[in-house]
């Protein structure tokens, strides 16, 4: 009987291992609009390009496009920054940013090349999305949208049917596992309406007929500078570790309206697993799956149904325990800096010659009689 | 004359001699210079001087030569392809001092930020809107008045907007904003939104037109005062004057507007910290622009300052005016085809042919004579007044400045004595209904000039038409004469413009007595004289070569035998 829970166990472990079915993660990051009061669009997206970063994708893997340049825009009083909350309290601009389209290199053309893949030979790595059937794909988009459409810099626009003609042509050509499509403009549920391929997962700031808000102005700099859906997420995400169990149910509540203003919406018709299995770091995040075992587990193609061939080999090894994964960083400290408990360990010898010198200096002032009122 | 036998004009005529021998006020450019740039400015000259058509009353001297003193604020991280403009006009008899001292204070002020993405001209300018005129010209290089004027040596790129500042005492209870320029040309509503919005941020109180907004939109006290504000917006920009240095920037299509601070008796009085604010507030929201102002209307009527009227709802009532004058005219020519056919029944028995070439050789030739005349008594009234001024202070004791209005007035009533004295050169076949065909080439003339004036400058247009197409529609040689050439004399254009005059004063309750009245016109004739050679404003030649003729077409239909 205890042969058989293990081999149970075991192979749950495994079901749990292959869970996503994916194994690299990709986000593209867009921000349409230029302009200086569009400010809080390209802090949007900023701030979901650090989560993304620190959750583990690199650079390689991430295609960042800002319309425009708030950092050094000569009307930024705080040159080379860019703020998510106000009195400056968090800086998303960083020194590490790498913008991979800039400016009027954002268009509606370069947007769907680099989704398709039909990018001219000439294009470097770090603006391509070179993905394949086992990527997870992050989309955020992020401007000024309307019924059906999103404005790129003022001058084009792109329909939901265009984007769900894209995805449909990144399906065919296998170019992602699951795609998790997350839009913050005004009206952004008409975004989604219109996706019929599989595997995809979308959220948006509002629905049909609602105008998604604006955070808070900052009177120093005189913009607003982040949009609430995106601020809400933002606050979500940076609870999210990479050993994180929280899963998208949890994404979903992120923003209720009294919150928000506008009502936001997400649809999860085309995604075969359902949200309460899926991970925030199956899209957010770039977690290596590592388990350490010494037992062979066949796997069948259904990972429904697993034979438990494991019979036979148990009569033959002895009951050892199931290995964990690996002894890992404890990464929740190290990340939100909790102060740890570290071990005491005796002051150095400047300190205490320091000490030493301050209480000779008192008992030399105020005579060694007084002593007997201290002992 | 009987002129100069007033004895306050004498008076005031001496006064003006006396100042011209004392020394004349002129701008400190020395201690402008050295201020601006101890605050940092890169600080510029220009001088100009300009010839003026006949000495101004006020000024009494032909020649007037003067010097700008601008400073530019660089923008400390942008090229300098976008600049605003805070200008402030010196003149001697109005003192400026206290707009000075805020433009400097604002400098100061701005040139520690850095967020600027324009630069910044501050500019003082001599002799008030002559001193604006020049430099703009200067610095758009063109030559539209005839200005003499320096180069500019430092320039800052496309001006975005203006804004001028006429401050008269260092507290103020409220800011008065013009916004009607030259010609008639306004600047983009949006403009004046922000400034309203800083007005309420800073719980200034502006005003416009000088009248505070109503609160009480429901009973009738809101709509009549807003009724007033617009009918003083009609007829401020019907006068097609520049109301401050906002209208001279207009021209090139920079924004601009003026803020005059007003000292009134009012209890709380606001210190220039608050109007730096409204300013500073101003600049910094134009500084965020990317684009000229377009988006919102560059047609309008005010009346209050949070309400517009928009073209599309004001431009019918003018197109309705001049139907009437269309439909005569369709009128007049059915009349005039009915006659010819006329003509054509009853000469068809005796001799047709011999009847039907002078009859209509004869029209054509009887409308030529009358319309050559009354055009070239409109150039008489354009041309001579000024080139006729010193041959009438040869003979007459006048000045130049009441030579030309005394000129303009004897050439308008000469006008009046035409068809007494031309009946001679009209041809004494011409039929009895040419005055049909003289009306009907009258009417098209005026619906032609009002329509194109109402497009341009609305105010003027329907003013205009409101005055002279119910007369004109009229006005025939039957009936009762007297009548008809009192009522044609009352609508024609000087007695428009005495009219308005008086409508002025009344709407801003400074009612005018008779005698005041005549004065201000006389004064009002000469301005609009200056102002079209200084500045180029178009009220003086429409008036002249366009109106007054085709007025007077109608006073020959009036009086045709």
């Amino acid at each position: 009987m205890w042969a058989s829970f293990i081999c149970w166990w075991t192979q749950d472990q495994a079901e749990q291992f292959f869970r996503s079915g994916h194994t690299n993660n990709w986000a593209v990051l867009v921000c349409t609009s230029r302009f200086w009061f569009n400010y809080r669009h390209v802090a949007n997206t900023l701030s979901v390009y650090r989560s993304v970063k620190r959750l583990g994708i690199p650079d390689s893997h991430i295609v960042l496009m800002l319309a425009d340049d708030m950092a050094c825009n000569p009307r930024n009083p705080k040159p080379a920054t860019v703020f998510s909350h106000k009195n400056m309290e968090l800086n998303v601009y960083g020194d590490d940013v790498e913008v991979d389209y800039r400016s009027y290199e954002v268009t509606v053309e370069n947007f769907l090349r680099v989704l398709t893949g039909r990018i001219p030979p000439s294009t470097p790595r770090s603006k391509r999305l070179l993905s394949d059937d086992r990527s997870n794909i992050l989309i955020y988009m992020t401007g000024h949208g309307g019924n059906g459409f999103l404005k790129f810099q003022d001058s084009e626009e792109i329909t939901n049917i265009e984007l769900a003609d894209a995805f449909e042509q990144m399906w065919q050509k296998r170019r992602y596992n699951e795609l998790l499509f997350i839009i913050d403009t005004c009206q952004g549920a008409s975004m989604y309406e219109r996706f019929y391929s599989p595997n995809i997962m979308a959220l948006a700031s509002s629905q049909v007929g609602e105008d998604s808000l604006s955070h808070q102005p900052d009177p120093a700099i005189g913009v607003h500078l982040m949009d609430r859906y995106t601020f809400y997420v933002l606050e979500f995400l940076e609870e999210i570790n990479p050993d994180s169990q929280t899963n998208m149910n949890d994404l979903f509540q992120v923003c209720p309206k009294s919150l928000c203003v506008s009502t936001p919406g997400h649809r999860t018709d085309l995604f075969q697993r359902d949200p309460k299995n899926v991970l925030i770091t199956d899209f957010f995040g770039s977690v290596r799956k590592v388990e350490i075992t010494t037992e062979t587990i066949s796997l069948q193609r259904d990972s429904g149904i697993m034979e438990s061939s494991h019979e036979e080999g148990q009569r033959d090894e002895e009951l050892m325990e199931p290995l964990k994964y690996a002894e890992q960083l404890p990464v929740a400290q190290i990340i939100h800096q909790k102060p740890k408990l570290k071990d005491w360990h005796p002051p150095g010898g400047f300190i205490l010659g320091l000490w030493a010198l301050i209480i000779m200096v008192f008992f030399k002032t105020y005579g060694i009689k007084h002593m007997k009122f201290i002992f | 004359m009987g002129l100069l036998s007033d004895p306050v004009r004498r008076r005031a005529l001496a006064r003006l001699v006396l100042r011209l021998n004392a020394p004349l006020w002129a701008l400190p450019v020395a201690w402008l210079e050295r201020t601006m740039q101890s605050v940092g400015l890169e600080v510029y000259t220009q001088s100009f001087s300009r010839q003026l058509p006949f000495p101004d009353e006020t000024h009494e001297r032909y020649m007037v030569s003067g010097t700008n003193v601008y400073g530019i604020l660089r923008a400390p991280r942008a090229a300098s392809t976008e600049s605003l403009v805070l200008t402030v006009p010196c003149s001697s008899d109005s003192t400026n001092n206290q707009a000075v001292g805020l433009l400097l204070a604002l400098a100061a002020h701005f040139r520690g930020q850095i967020y600027w993405a324009k630069d910044i001209i501050f500019l003082v300018t001599e002799h008030d809107l002559l001193g604006t005129e020049a430099w703009l010209e200067a610095y758009h290089d063109v030559n539209v008045t005839g200005i003499q004027s320096s180069p500019l040596q430092g320039r800052a790129g496309a001006i975005q907007a203006a804004v001028a500042l006429e401050l008269s005492s260092d507290v103020v209870t409220s800011l008065d904003v013009a916004v009607e320029g030259l010609n008639g040309q306004l600047p983009n509503l949006d403009l004046l939104n922000l400034f309203q919005t800083f007005c309420q941020k800073g719980g200034l109180l502006c005003t416009l037109q000088g009248k505070l907004q109503s609160q009480d939109w429901t009973s009738l006290d809101g709509p009549l005062q807003g009724l007033q504000t617009l009918l003083l917006m009609v007829l401020r920009q019907a006068s097609g004057r520049p109301h401050g240095p906002h209208g001279l920037f207009l021209r090139y299509r920079v924004e601009a507007l003026t803020l005059r601070g007003i000292n009134s008796f009012r209890q709380y009085k606001y210190d220039l910290v608050a109007v730096g604010k409204t300013l500073e507030g101003m600049f910094r929201k134009l500084n965020h622009l990317l684009e000229r102002l377009h988006q919102s209307f560059f047609l309008y009527l005010l009346p209050a300052l949070s309400r517009f009227v928009s073209i599309g709802l004001y431009m019918p009532a003018a197109g309705f005016l001049l139907l009437v004058l269309g439909l005569k005219a369709l009128e007049l020519w059915m009349q005039l085809h009915e006659a010819g056919v006329g003509l054509e029944e009853t000469g068809g028995g005796s001799g047709p042919s011999a009847l039907h070439p002078p009859a209509q050789g004869v029209g054509l030739t009887s409308l030529v004579a009358p319309l050559l005349i009354s055009q070239a008594m409109g150039v008489a009234l354009y041309i001579l007044p000024v080139l006729g001024q010193h041959v009438a202070t040869q003979h007459f004791p006048v000045a130049e400045a009441e030579a030309v209005v005394l000129t303009l007035l004897a050439i308008y009533a000469a006008g009046l004595a035409l068809p007494h004295s031309t009946h001679w050169v009209v041809s004494p076949q011409a039929p009895d209904r040419g005055w049909m065909a003289l009306k009907l080439v009258a009417l098209i003339y005026l619906a032609l000039q009002l329509g194109c004036i109402a497009l341009t400058n609305f105010s003027l247009g329907f003013l205009l038409a409101a005055t002279m197409v119910p007369t004109a529609a009229v006005t025939k040689p039957h009936g009762p004469r007297p009548l008809y050439a009192a009522l044609l004399v009352l609508t024609s254009p000087a007695a428009t413009l005495l009219g308005s005059l008086f409508l002025w004063r009344e709407l801003q309750e400074a009612p005018l007595s008779l005698a005041e009245g005549w004065q201000l016109f006389l004064t009002a004739l000469a301005q609009g004289v200056l102002e079209h050679y200084t500045y180029g404003a178009l009220l003086f030649p429409l008036l002249a070569l366009g109106l007054y003729p085709c007025w007077l077409l109608f006073w020959n239909v009036l009086f045709w035998k």
